[in-house]
């Protein structure tokens, strides 16, 4: 027999942070994928909210695109705040 | 007329019935179908556990004898023994331990719900805690009795058998005895009659999302365990959990 | 994904191969990298060698987890308070919990765990040899706290920085899981050697029968340590074998004359010019020979496993069953309405 498939688990801490990419787990299907990240990932008290997604369902950038996708961004060093030098007298801005 | 001992045997049936469960449970530890499964199982063993720890406190601080929750689990005989004879019966296959553990988080579940307000504070106070565990217990286990209902050919047989085999501890849930009768009156607990239409109700609705027969509802019923006349089982699950602890008189862990 | 990866084998690791443009331009970084600041990601090109050297460690690893949780769990059922049970039972779900991301960390490598089970059940894949010597007393489970999970942690903290993104990933998540898993060993064994003669001496005899092959659990010496020299270049190793063992020992020895134990080794002594202990020969025939399948645990060890695996088949299939069958329900429910059109 084969596995049950992959499911990838991402949790929101108690913090109220964005849900952030814990780990995966094998589950028949959806809704036994979040009864089984609720026992495996938040045995800690780690979360408030569980989103699973079937592994297979994830779409990823290829490796080899990274410079394409990635680099011209860092050319873009008027998009930083730090690019506009402020006279100290200038307050609050 | 409410005495301590009534308190304290009430209380036990509680703190005995989740001790024994997690016991069995904790058998399990390792060894379940899958690593996901194993997890969730010794969740459960935990939960309960815990909860029989704030029973078994609390019914030695009832007594005043200085027993306290190792005293009462580890130097009781097992006809001091109050558990249910559902709980300690013997996880022969996967299919028991989930059909013994749905047929006891359905009862559990309404159980739990009447002593929330119960007139003690404390008992209150631990079962509004321990709800907050045991629905979820109960949506796994029925969420499973429903999938490997309707699974295979194979699965629904063994289910099939399982249900039929521990049918017949499911009817003590639901007969009152003295102590029983006495907590009621004093508000502290509920009626366990009044248990059995809800109880049977959410069995059927599971039972047919998993196309599972529902066993005769009048077969013979055992009965004993609240009141500490048990199966042959639990004198041995007693001998193992016990024989540490009374190999050492006296000493601290 | 990579389907019917070949079976990771230490020998063929080091077979010389004519490198492509690609390799050549893995092992520069590595060699001009710090290895602990690159990451590999699963996406990311990589040499055959490393996902293979890669795959043996982390199942390797994760079988350890999984074995490892019957010689504690054997104690759950019979600890002395229900503290202890509480503790314990936690700890050792946690073991099956640590098994779990370490499975899913070897996934993104190719490698299904339906295989990664097989190969360890068919004795094709190997799992940390302590885990095939008996837990006697209840005090093994205190110095398997103490020791193996105190030697584990060593090994560990380092790969939280290996180079493989979801292996380190992994371990940053097991290590602070695993912080209260030596402190509870500990625990037992602080109580133990406080408490009566006869808890003393069984706090003694669990040393006495732990620490060597606590000491083997780092591996064998670095001078035949076949792996190691490729592990550390990658990364994925990043202190040797024999430098993990000297750590273990320094930190260890204190810790027992705290507990008023005695270490086994009669030439355990301070070395005072290189500010760590020296202490006496390791049996590595022992070793070996536990390895190969002749400990003391290791037949009951897969039994048990190969029983649990083989009783949950119907399980699996079951709910593998269930789900299709839903599936089905929902398109033959799905259809119909969108049929019906926009209104």
């Amino acid at each position: 027999m084969n596995d049950w498939p992959l499911w990838e688990v991402f949790i929101r801490s108690q913090h109220g942070l964005a849900h952030r990419h814990v780990g995966s787990l094998h589950a028949p299907d959806a809704g036994m994928a979040m009864n089984n990240a609720r026992d495996v990932y938040t045995r800690r008290n780690e979360g408030t909210s569980i989103w699973v997604v079937r592994s297979s369902e994830i779409v990823a950038s290829n490796p080899g695109d990274k410079d394409a996708l990635f680099d011209p961004a860092s050319s873009k060093v008027y998009r930083h705040p730090t690019f506009y030098p402020m006279p100290e007298e200038v307050k609050h801005i | 007329m409410l005495t301590p001992s009534i308190q304290f045997a009430y209380l036990t049936r509680f703190g005995d019935t989740a001790l024994i469960l997690s016991q069995r449970l904790a058998e399990m530890c390792g060894k379940g179908p899958a690593l996901e499964e194993d997890m969730a199982l010794a969740n459960t063993a935990l939960d309960l556990l815990g909860q029989a720890r704030l029973w078994l406190t609390y019914a030695g601080e009832i007594e005043a004898a200085g027993r306290d929750e190792d005293a009462l689990a580890y130097l009781r005989g097992d006809r001091e023994f109050h558990n249910l004879l559902l709980v300690e019966q013997p996880s022969s296959s996967y299919a028991h331990v989930l059909m013994r553990q749905f047929y006891f988080d359905v009862w559990h579940n309404l159980a739990l719900a009447r002593l929330e307000s119960s007139t003690d504070p404390r008992i209150a106070e631990i079962a509004a805690k321990s709800r907050k565990e045991t629905a979820y217990h109960l949506r796994r286990s029925s969420d499973l009795i429903v999938r490997l209902g309707d699974g295979t050919a194979e699965s629904r047989a063994r289910m099939a058998s399982a249900a039929d085999s521990l049918w017949p501890y499911t009817g003590e849930f639901f007969t009152a005895d003295f102590v029983d009768s006495t907590m009621a009156e004093a508000g502290m607990a509920f009626d366990p009659h009044a248990l059995r239409d809800d109880w049977l109700r959410f069995v059927r609705q599971v039972f047919e999302a998993a196309t599972l027969h529902m066993p005769p509802l009048d077969a013979w019923m055992h009965k004993g365990g609240k009141q500490g006349l048990h199966t042959e089982h639990l004198s041995y699950l007693l001998a193992e959990m016990q024989v540490l602890h009374r190999e050492h008189p006296g000493a601290a862990w | 994904m990579q389907t019917e990866l070949p079976q990771a084998d230490a020998r063929t690791l080091s077979a010389p191969t004519e490198p492509g443009a690609e390799e050549r331009a893995f092992q520069t970084r590595f060699e001009t990298g710090i290895a602990a600041s690159i990451k590999i990601e699963p996406k990311d090109w990589m040499p055959d060698a490393y996902r293979r050297t890669l795959i043996r460690q982390i199942s390797q690893h994760a079988h350890s987890e999984i074995v490892g949780q019957l010689p504690e769990a054997n104690w759950i059922t019979r600890a002395p308070s229900l503290k202890r049970k509480a503790i314990l039972l936690a700890k050792v779900q946690d073991e099956a919990g640590h098994g779990l991301y370490l499975y899913s960390a070897a996934e993104t490598l190719g490698i299904s765990r339906d295989q990664m089970v097989r190969d360890l059940l068919s004795g094709k894949a190997k799992y940390s040899s302590i885990f095939n010597y008996p837990t006697l007393t209840w005090a093994d489970v205190g110095a398997i706290g103490w020791l193996v999970d105190g030697a584990a942690i060593i090994n560990q903290i380092p790969l939280c920085r290996c180079s493989y993104g979801p292996y380190a990933r992994a371990m940053v998540r097991i290590c602070k899981e695993e912080s209260f898993h030596q402190r509870q060993g500990f625990e037992i064994m602080m109580v133990l050697s406080s408490g009566t003669p006869r808890q003393k001496a069984m706090a003694q005899d669990a040393l006495d029968r732990w620490w060597w092959p606590s000491l083997m659990m780092f591996g064998p010496p670095d001078a035949e340590s076949a792996n190691s020299a490729q592990s550390m270049r990658w990364g994925i190793k990043l202190f040797s074998n024999d430098e993990l063992r000297q750590r273990f020992v320094d930190q260890t020895v204190s810790q027992a004359e705290y507990l008023g134990l005695r270490v086994p080794d009669p030439d355990l002594r301070w070395n005072g010019e290189r500010g760590q202990y020296d202490f006496g020969a390791i049996d590595w025939n022992e070793f070996r020979n536990v390895i190969k399948g002749n400990g003391p645990c290791n037949r009951e060890r897969m039994r048990v496993r190969t029983q649990a695996h083989e009783d949950g088949a119907w399980f699996r299939e079951a709910l593998e069953r269930h789900a299709a069958k839903l599936a089905q329900r929902n398109e033959g429910t799905a259809a119909p309405r969108a049929a019906q059109g926009a209104p």
